[in-house]
């Protein structure tokens, strides 16, 4: 139950886009088409799972036995950066269009402050080895429904009769606010 | 205690980094992607300008797609057609003749022939002197010889007349188009080697007033439309138009009583003889 719980508090209540304010560059740079949206949350969420796992490991296995705790963040960023790398030589193989559709946002997951929060905040709060992974998948599936979303809305946009000004970047802005706004709602739903 | 701390940091850390790569080098091995060798091949070829000329990012999008056949083996405006055979004979294919595109100013409004409405001294660029009033012309479709295009241009191929009118050198032209895209007006485009006859005016004005802006306007008068067989030369919306895909590419004026001159033959002596002064 807990499981659960957890789950639902890191992609709805927590969401980390939308209330941790965390991964924003993709969440604007790669939210155009539904598609890419949906490719790239897929992508963000194998790196957090995978990350959340590993790093429990290092971090438990490795560090706190050899009471090293100072360097959670470099080797953290090790196995974010090593991670991506794998997804982008993947991507690429499986699929070229999706390679050139995600574009400079693949390698950019290296520096995606929502995976790096991940692993951090799965420390901070003493996770165990389930937990984090649960956490991982919650965070990612979190991120992909934000992606989607604004994907969604503004596949909506491109029809929508939008005043010259509000044009383009000012818009999107005014969307991600509202949407966050929105998910303020859950705020407090659970508390975990 | 301190240098175990040290040593243990290094030792982990270098044995993590040591891990990863290993990991990602067997991952490099298991996903490689194989790719065309032709594709460095074309780009070779190709002149590696980055124009864009051909519709496509940069010369290495454009030879991704030569050779997946989607994009045509003359697309490059900018390589001759020198460039087409050497691509086309990579990808063991016939190249069309590909004609080349030159950049034609469409205007003949020097500081002479046009009539002045004030002085402008505002920004010095054609951009800005469109948003603002016009600039100093009265004429609102000629070129506003502010030299954007100049400043466009990546191959030097557009230096600034003294009538204030750029002139485009046609053996530096390579035809990516950069100057016909700044232009605020449109005044410049994009033809063919083999238009050997143009229509030097854009003013849309009609006779009588368009007669009083420009000594060398195009006031539809309709003699060139007389002069040449039907269909060859039409008046569209105050303005005579060459129909190429009947007129061919003769190089004789359909009139010689084009009573301001606006129809002129290409390549021109005049344009030539200017670069040489």
């Amino acid at each position: 139950m807990k499981l659960i719980l957890l789950f639902i508090s890191a992609a709805i209540v927590n969401n980390f886009v939308l209330s941790y304010f965390l991964g924003i560059c993709p969440f604007v740079g790669v939210s155009k088409k539904v598609s890419s949206a949906v490719s790239m949350g897929m992508a963000v969420t194998f790196v957090m799972v995978i990350a959340a796992a590993v790093t429990w490991l290092i971090y438990h296995l490795i560090l706190v036995p050899f009471g090293v705790e100072i360097l959670e963040y470099v080797s953290f960023i090790l196995v974010i950066a090593s991670l991506v790398q794998l997804v982008e030589m993947f991507i690429r193989k499986v699929s070229k269009p999706l390679y050139d559709t995600l574009g400079i946002f693949l390698p950019l997951i290296t520096t995606n402050c929502a995976i790096m929060g991940l692993a951090l905040f799965s420390v901070l709060r003493e996770y165990n080895f389930i937990e984090s992974i649960f956490f991982g998948i919650g965070a990612g599936a979190g991120f992909t429904l934000a992606l989607v979303l604004m994907a969604g809305i503004r596949e909506e946009l491109e029809l929508a009769d939008v005043p010259k000004h509000f044009q383009g970047a000012a818009i999107t802005m005014i969307v991600a606010g509202s949407l966050a706004l929105a998910f303020m709602g859950f705020a407090g739903l659970i508390s975990i | 205690m301190e240098l175990q701390t040290l040593l243990i940091s290094m030792g982990s850390m270098g044995g993590l980094g040591a891990l990863f790569s290993a990991g990602l080098a067997i991952a490099n091995k298991a996903f490689y992607v194989e790719e065309d060798p032709r594709i460095a091949q074309v780009l070779d070829a190709l002149p590696g300008a980055n124009c864009g000329g051909c519709g496509y990012p940069g010369c290495g999008n454009f030879a991704e797609n030569v050779v997946k056949g989607i994009a045509p083996v003359n697309g490059c405006p900018v390589g001759s057609s020198d460039t087409a055979k050497e691509i086309a004979e990579i990808l063991g294919v016939e190249a069309a003749a590909s004609q080349k595109i030159i950049a034609r100013l469409m205007c003949q409004g020097g500081l002479e022939e046009s009539a002045v409405k004030g002085v402008y001294t505002g920004i010095q660029s054609c951009l800005a002197a469109h948003i603002l009033n016009g600039g100093d012309k009265l004429c609102e479709y000629g070129c506003l010889g502010f030299g954007d295009c100049v400043k466009a241009c990546p191959f030097d191929a557009i230096v600034m007349g003294p009538d204030r009118l750029p002139i485009v050198i046609e053996a530096k032209c390579t035809g990516c188009g950069n100057c016909a895209e700044v232009c605020p007006r449109d005044v410049i485009e994009m033809h063919p080697e083999n238009h050997h006859i143009l229509v030097l005016c854009k003013n849309l004005d009609k006779g009588k007033y368009a007669g009083s802006v420009c000594t060398k306007v195009c006031i539809a008068c309709g003699l060139c439309v007389r002069g040449a067989e039907p269909g060859e030369v039409e008046l569209k919306n105050g303005l005579a138009v060459i129909n190429y895909d009947k007129f061919g590419d003769k190089d004789v004026l359909p009139t010689d009583r084009c009573p301001n001159n606006c129809m002129l033959v290409f390549p021109s002596a005049k344009s030539v003889s200017q670069i040489d002064a």
